[in-house]
This record gives structure tokens, sequence and C-alpha cells, in this order.
């Protein structure tokens, strides 16, 4: 066991990152996640690394994709307003293929919305956000500890699918403190060259980094190309939890701080006699599938909760395909599901089933 | 008997790459790009240079450069090239934007990296109009001249006034060179391809920003043949857009 530290959620991510090689962060303030920027400006430097305020998450974004074009390991940190912004740098990021992580602590929106946890950039975050066909492998933490720990994986899974992946996660996950263990240390010097990066033909040809195809049907075989690439990451990169699953009639559904929740009301409603259990997603994309095939025989009801108006029950809906019904309940403006308001839920579903 | 004795006068760049151009007869990106290729060359950068392509007219340029290239986002160029400079300072890293590109939405990228004082060099071609997408009003499109989106000439009412980006960039602190170049003329262009030369020394030498905005005709799109086209650059735009040096002039 390693030393363990108290770390606020935002805080903990950046020295994850830190520890997994990352040196470069660019990012533009905005609460609830500034702890990030703020910790990266202190502590990139004593790691010979660069922390760069950009003048606007646009710009923000586009010196992400510099940096990964150099091959190295490279972020940036936002919310939810911000990460509309920079829709339009992530989608060139993917055409270009670069390897690079975005993390979102999501705030309520639509619009400046408010400043309190959501989960309401589910859509923007699983299905584009940005122009064209592609996605963004998106990992979802419920715990400080979850989110340390796939802070390293996000850019291992950026590197082989040479994409950019998505680190989501409610506004509490970056204002809660936890205590936390960093489980790895990577030494960038330690990563493999890229062949593909710039930086000077020096002994090579020219290397191009570009998005641009003029002639359609190239084109089409480079999305074609991409969309492998996808195809793999939904073959290999499928990531979730179940808890209390093995007999579960009410089969709870959700991410992030809401799956937490869920958690307790259920251990309440196993000492009623209910059987309820959850399904937890971390990979929001590509999207879990067999858990829900499991379920089904042996469930009753599906109870999906978010911190939306309802996302993420379009994709349980697809899971579900019809065999039991697909409830929801949605927090979509800044406010926190209590154990006791699920557990109600639980006993209601249980009773009407 | 004479034995003939051939001396090369004209070569091709080394980092010039042999291939076909896509852009218009009398268009100045050709000379553009063959002069900061004889720059490239002449400081023997070759191997450590990085190009930034706009969207616009040149955003095919590294097809005709042999250096190291990053396509980038309309604007987003002085942000890409910061991103690689911070990675790998020991590049050269060059952008190389349109009027479109610089001057409208990429506003803030280029004002910032320029008070930053970034270690890259931009080279910026204003031709007082939006060549690719066929000619419409760009920021240094001049008062009274007609585009595809002024029919009835720029109006100072209507669309404000042209942007004068040298002088802007030159209130800043960060920048060490720019200067205003036109290559409408045989002596412009040797102006032209020392300024380049020297916006690129800076970088070099680690002193700061480096900016060269090049007055550059563009027949098709003002619909005049490339001489007159000379002429109409030579008469119109530089009057409003004069050459020099604004910052770290002097030999």
């Amino acid at each position: 066991m390693g030393e363990r530290i108290l770390m606020k959620g935002a805080e903990a991510c950046a020295e994850g990152a830190i520890r997994a090689g990352c040196r470069f962060f660019f990012g533009y303030p905005i609460t609830p996640q500034n702890e990030v920027a703020g910790y990266m400006s202190r502590r990139l430097p004593e790691v010979g690394g660069v922390y760069l305020q950009g003048e606007s998450e646009v710009a923000s974004i586009n010196m992400v994709l510099g940096a990964a074009a150099t091959g190295v390991r490279a972020m940036t940190s936002s919310s939810s307003p911000g990460i509309s912004l920079m829709q339009e740098g992530i989608s060139y990021i993917v055409g270009c293929q670069l390897p690079c992580v975005i993390v979102n602590f999501m705030r309520g929106g639509p619009g400046l919305g408010g400043i309190g946890p959501a989960q309401s950039d589910y859509f923007q975050a699983t299905k584009g956000g940005g122009h064209g066909d592609y996605n963004l492998v998106v990992l979802a933490p419920s715990t400080i500890q979850e989110l340390v720990d796939l802070m390293k994986e996000a850019f291992e899974i950026a590197e082989r699918y040479r994409n950019p992946v998505m680190v989501l996660a409610d506004g509490i996950i970056a204002q809660m403190m936890e205590a936390v263990e960093f489980k790895y240390q990577v030494d960038p010097e330690s990563l493999p060259p890229k062949s593909w990066a710039v930086g000077g033909a020096r002994g090579r040809p020219k290397n191009i980094i570009k998005s641009l195809d003029l002639v359609p049907e190239n084109l089409e075989k480079y999305n074609w190309m991409l969309q492998d690439k996808f195809q793999q990451a939904r073959e290999r990169e499928v990531r979730y939890e179940e808890y209390e699953m093995e007999d579960a009639e009410i089969v709870l559904v959700s991410f992030g701080t809401v799956a937490r929740v869920a958690k307790k009301s259920i251990e309440e409603a196993r000492k009623r006699g209910i059987k309820a259990g959850l399904i937890r997603p971390i990979t929001l994309w590509p999207f879990p599938e067999e858990p829900f095939s499991r379920a089904i025989p042996h469930s009753k009801k599906f109870l999906v909760l978010e911190m939306n108006a309802g996302q993420m029950i379009e994709d349980v809906r697809l899971q579900v395909c019809g065999a039991r019904p697909v409830q929801f309940k949605g927090k979509p403006g800044g406010t926190v599901f209590n154990p006791s308001e699920i557990l109600e839920l639980i006993i209601s579903l249980e009773e009407k089933a | 008997m004479n034995e003939m004795v051939w001396k090369p006068v004209y070569l091709r760049p080394k980092s010039l790459a042999r291939v076909n151009t896509h852009y218009c007869p009398g268009c100045g990106h050709g000379i553009v790009h063959r002069l900061l290729a004889e720059v490239i060359d002449e400081l023997g950068i070759l191997e450590k240079t990085v190009i930034m392509a706009p969207v616009g007219c040149s955003v095919l340029l590294y097809n005709y450069f042999e250096v190291d290239a990053v396509e980038c986002a309309h604007g987003r160029a002085p942000a890409v090239a910061t991103g690689i400079k911070r990675a790998r300072p020991e590049s050269v890293v060059i952008t190389y934007q349109g009027d479109g590109d610089l001057a409208a939405i990429g506003t803030a990228e280029i004002v910032h990296a320029a008070t930053r004082g970034e270690r890259i060099t931009t080279i910026f071609i204003n031709n007082a109009n939006f060549g690719m997408t066929g000619g419409q009003m760009a920021p240094t499109t001049l008062i009274g001249q007609k585009t595809e989106t002024t029919p009835y000439g720029r109006s100072a009412e209507r669309n404000g006034y042209p942007i004068r980006v040298s002088e802007m960039l030159a209130t800043l602190n960060g920048p060490a060179y720019i200067a205003r170049v036109a290559v409408n003329s045989v002596s412009n262009v040797i102006k032209a391809r020392n300024s380049i030369k020297k916006a690129i020394q800076v970088q070099l030498e680690g002193k700061g920003f480096g900016f060269v905005e090049v007055l550059s005709p563009c027949p098709t799109n003002w619909g005049l043949k490339p001489v007159e086209a000379l002429k109409w650059l030579e008469e119109n735009m530089i009057p409003y857009y004069p050459l020099g040096e604004f910052v770290g002039g002097g030999a």
C-alpha cells in the first residue's frame, strides 16, 4: 500500500495526470474546476512541464492539439460551457488522429446555467459534440480514487487509438475531498517515441498532421479507417461495475456521483427484502451491453437516475430493447439525489411490480 | 573551341517540394512560398521547422514545403503553434495565415500569441479579401472595394473600417519584429525576403514573436489581370497599409 493523501478531486485529477506522464496543460478558468489549473500551474514547473493559461477555451484546446502533435502527453480541463467552446478543436484532434485527455467537471446548463454539479453533457460527450462522424472514449469516475486511477488509463487509451479521451465527472467530484492513493508513476521520458509526431523532419520524410481531404472517396476511406478504431474501442474498452446484481429485480442504472448515492439506497432496500441492484457504466462510450443482457432475465424494472433531464436513459432503452419497463428520475439543475428519495422510488417500483 | 561553362544562378530551394502549384495565375502566395523556402534553406533550419497551414487558399501549403506541418482550424494556427513551441522549444515554428484566418476569426489567437511573445513566426498574407471562398469581404477589405459580399463597395457605415494588423500588434510588448512588406515589385520582393528572414531570426535568438504582413495580389477575386492587380495593390493598398518595419527594424 502506498501513501494515502487527503485531496480535493480537482487537485487529485491534476496530480494523477502528472504521475501519468502528462507535462503539458493548457486551460482557461471556469468554475467548478479551477483547482485543476491552480494545481498544475504550481506543480508542472517543478517537474519540468508547462502550464499555460490560454486566452479562451478555443485557444486552449488548440494548444493541446499543438502539443499533442509533438507526441507528448497533453491535456486540458474545463466545465460545461468551456467544453462547448472546445468542440471545434476536439473534432479537429479526432480528424488529425492525435491523443490527448479532456476533463469535463460538469455544471448545470444550458447556457451559463449554474455552477452546481450536473450530468447534462452526457449527449455532448457520448454522441459526438463537434462536427463529423466520431466518438470519444468517455470515462465516468464516481469517486476521487477512481478519478485518479482513470487518469492514467485515459492517457493510455488516447494513445492506443490516437484519439482524445474525455473524463466526464460532475462538479461534486472536483470539489469533494477524499483520501486517495497514487498507484502509478510514469516517467514521460520512458514513453515510446511517436513516429507520426512533428518537431522537425530530421533524418526522416516530413510528417503532416491534418484532417483535410478534398477527394470525397479518400475522405470516405479515411472515415471508415476511423470507424475501425472506434469499433476496436467498442470491443476492448468497455468498463462497468455491477452492484448487488446477481438476483436484482429492480435494476438501477446511474453513473458518477448518482451511482454512489444509489448504492446506499440499494443497501437499505436489501435490508427490507427488496432485490435491488445497480449497473454503473464507467465507460459512457463505449456503453456497456453485457450487464444488461445478464440482468434482463431476472429483472422486473429498470430505473435510470441522472443529474440531467434524461440522457443516458436512451442508451439504457437501447440495451433493454423493450424487454422491461425503463423509468427515469432526473435532477437537471445542480441538485443532487439523496439516499432516502432513491429508496422511496425503489419501494414504489417494488409495490407496483 | 569555346567550352560553355554553366553556372547556376536560380535554383529551387531544397525546402520547396517539386510539385505543381494550385494557386491562380498572378497570385502572391507562390512568391511568398518561394521566399520562405529560400530563408529556411539559408538559415539551415529545414530539419527543425514545423509550419502551420491555415484555412484559406494556402491550406495545402504542406504539399509545397519539405518540412513538418500541422493543418489548423480557421484562425487557430497561433494557438496550435504555441502548443508545439512550448512542447518542443528547439523547433522553429511558423504560422502562415491569410487575412480572413488571422484578422477575422483568429483575432484573439494572434493578439495573445503576440502579447505572450511566443517564440514563433507568423507570415500574414493580406490580399484584402477571403480568397478561397470566392472573394468575400475581409477585415482588410478597403473602403469602397467591391467583393462578393460588398457588391456596392465596402462602406464604413455598414461594415466598419479595415484593420491595420501590423500597427495594432506593434502596440504590444511581446513582438520582437513586425514589418509590412509587399510582393508587387522586384525591389519590394527583396525587402519582403529580408523581413521574413528577420522574423525567423528573432525566433532563433529567443527574442520574441516575429510577424511579417505581406500585401499580396489576388487577381482572380479582384477581377483584374495579374499586371493590373500589381498596379491596384500599389495604388490602393499601400497608401492605406504603409510598408515598413514597426518593431525591431534596422540592420
